[in-house]
Parts: C-alpha cells; sequence; structure tokens
C-alpha cells in the first residue's frame, strides 16, 4: 500500500526543491480545463504535458497550470504557451501525441511546432 | 461528457472557482443506483442564480455567469431515469454555514447511463490545479470505500505542494490500489 510514511519520505527528499523552484522564470504552459476543454480531451493533453515535462527532466524550468475558457471552444484542447521575453504560442485540436512533440521540439527545442499552432489551423 | 469523471471534474470546478476550502467528492453505489454529490464550502448561490445554472438558458443573462456543466450533468443523469437536485446558501445567508451540495441520481442499469471512466484522473486533475484548495474523495460501492482527503495529506506534505510530481505519482498510485482492492469483484474504473 501507498502509505503514509512513503509520502514522508518524498516530503523529505522534495523539501530542498521546493526553495529553488521559488525563484525560477522559466516557461509557462497553460491548459484550457473549462467545460469545452474537459468534453474536447483537455484532460489526457494536461496529464500528457505534466508527465512529459518531468520525464525530461524540464520540471525547473517548465510550469504546467490549467485555466479556464479562453474563448475558442471550437478549437479546444486548446494549449497556451508562454515564455519570457517572447510571444505566446497558442497550439490548438492538441492530444497527448502532439503534447509529446511540443515537449521535445518547443520546450526543450527551442522551436515551435507551427502545424499545431492557431495560425496555421485556422487559416 | 464521454466519461462521467470528466463531468466531475467540471463541476467540481464550480466549487473551486465558488472560492471553497474544502470540495467533498462522494461517490455511493447501491446497487443499480450511483449518487454523486459535491458537497462545498464555497460563497453559494442565491435561489436565482441556483435555477439560472440548471437551465442555462432559464435568463438572459447580460454577463457569462454560467456555463454549461450543470446542464450537461443534469443530462447525464435525466438520461437514466435519474435526476438532479442543488441545494445551496450563500455567504451572506449564513456567514457561519455556507456553499452548494450537488446531487446527481444515475440508473446504472439504463442502456444511456455513461460509463464513469477514471475518476482518480479527474481528481488527480482537480489536485494539479488546485493544490491550494482541498478535496474529499470518497467512493463507496457495496459497502466497500476509496477515499482521499488532502488535509491529511497535506499535514504531512507541510510545505511540499501537492501537485509535485513525486506526490502525484504517489496519490495516482494510492487510488489506483484501493481501486484494485474495491474492482475484485468487478467494477469499471477505465484507463486513460
Amino acid at each position: 500500500m501507498k502509505s503514509l510514511a512513503e509520502l514522508q519520505a518524498i516530503k523529505n527528499r522534495m523539501k530542498d526543491k521546493v526553495v529553488l523552484r521559488d525563484g525560477m522564470e522559466g516557461a509557462r504552459v497553460v491548459v484550457g480545463m473549462a467545460t469545452c476543454g474537459i468534453a474536447a480531451g483537455a484532460r489526457p493533453v494536461l496529464n500528457a504535458f505534466v508527465e512529459g515535462v518531468n520525464k525530461e527532466g524540464l520540471e525547473g524550468k517548465v510550469t504546467v497550470t490549467q485555466t479556464g475558457c479562453i474563448g475558442i471552444c471550437q478549437y479546444e484542447p486548446v494549449v497556451e504557451v508562454f515564455e519570457p521575453g517572447k510571444e505566446k504560442v497558442t497550439y490548438v485540436k492538441m492530444n497527448p501525441d502532439k503534447a509529446k512533440e511540443v515537449i521535445e521540439k518547443h520546450l526543450k527545442g527551442g522551436q515551435v511546432v507551427s502545424e499545431y499552432t492557431i495560425g496555421t489551423v485556422a487559416v | 461528457m464521454k466519461e462521467l469523471s470528466l463531468n466531475i471534474l467540471d463541476v467540481a470546478e464550480n466549487s473551486v472557482k465558488a472560492g471553497a476550502s474544502l470540495t467533498q467528492i462522494l461517490l455511493t453505489e447501491e446497487g443499480d443506483v450511483l449518487k454523486l454529490e459535491f458537497v462545498d464550502d464555497g460563497c453559494g448561490m442565491s435561489e436565482d442564480v441556483v435555477r439560472s445554472v440548471i437551465d442555462p438558458f432559464y435568463t438572459t443573462r447580460t454577463t457569462r455567469k454560467v456555463g454549461m456543466g450543470i446542464p450537461l450533468l443534469k443530462l447525464a443523469c435525466e438520461q437514466t431515469g435519474g435526476n438532479l437536485e442543488i441545494s445551496s446558501t450563500t455567504a451572506d445567508a449564513n456567514p457561519e454555514e455556507h456553499g452548494t451540495h450537488v446531487t446527481a441520481t444515475f440508473y446504472t442499469d439504463h442502456i444511456d447511463f455513461t460509463p464513469l471512466g477514471d475518476v482518480s484522473a479527474s481528481i488527480l486533475t482537480l489536485i494539479q490545479g488546485h493544490p491550494d484548495t482541498d478535496f474529499l474523495f470518497r467512493h463507496e460501492r457495496n459497502g466497500r470505500v476509496v477515499e482521499l482527503d488532502t488535509r491529511e495529506l497535506r499535514e504531512v506534505l507541510e510545505d511540499v505542494p501537492l501537485n509535485s510530481y513525486d506526490v502525484m505519482e504517489w496519490i495516482r498510485g494510492n487510488l489506483q490500489e484501493q481501486y484494485e482492492e474495491l474492482s475484485e469483484d468487478g467494477g469499471y474504473n477505465g484507463e486513460e
């Protein structure tokens, strides 16, 4: 059983990390999680980002958060990427596989995956 | 919604937005009846607002105050022959005890019953998005119980955020183990 003792051990391990994280200024991945997003499949997309960011060792550089309806429900699941000093990138009609690609190419490699952005999809 | 667990995620968000410090998500299965309840200590709603969240077309709203979350849940339970009830007390009416109680009743044998799906994934998503509010999740099936209370976890974790990856993995594993025990006599907790 996943015991509270195990959780205690996680806590002890994490304590020092938390301090580091406070001062960071990295990329922010925001997933739309209103009714429209959820219905369109945002939950597994969010999950893919949370998991992928950790797996790639980006957790010190990238935070994954949720937001409400962005106003373009027909393009959900919508994911916005904010990076300091750069223009916001809006990815639309996302799925877990596309999320993995965005982590690999954009968050890790610094290259926006243009084919999934709203500018490309909506035209 | 493809899974009821997605309705759960969606409607629980309302409690968080209402400023709840504790949101309880309670699932009770008895025979072919499934009861889904949300109990929060948020700001509550007036009678008028309760009416308008049940039917978004009840009033010509000027602000976008009401959404499709509750109507979709209402549809999901009514299409099985069940029903939806909301009672709410505003903080103005009772500063000591306010909040909202939503009860949706489903008949699981009905052909239009939406499968529950991956409830654990929804609970995890709620915690990931709102690490500073508390959730009590309880799923009872034929006397067996799956339970998670973030207040207990917070006591152990102190300053470590509930949405730290390792903590989330612990919660995922904990729920999975509890569900395995619950499902020994068959069940429908899905996979994502």
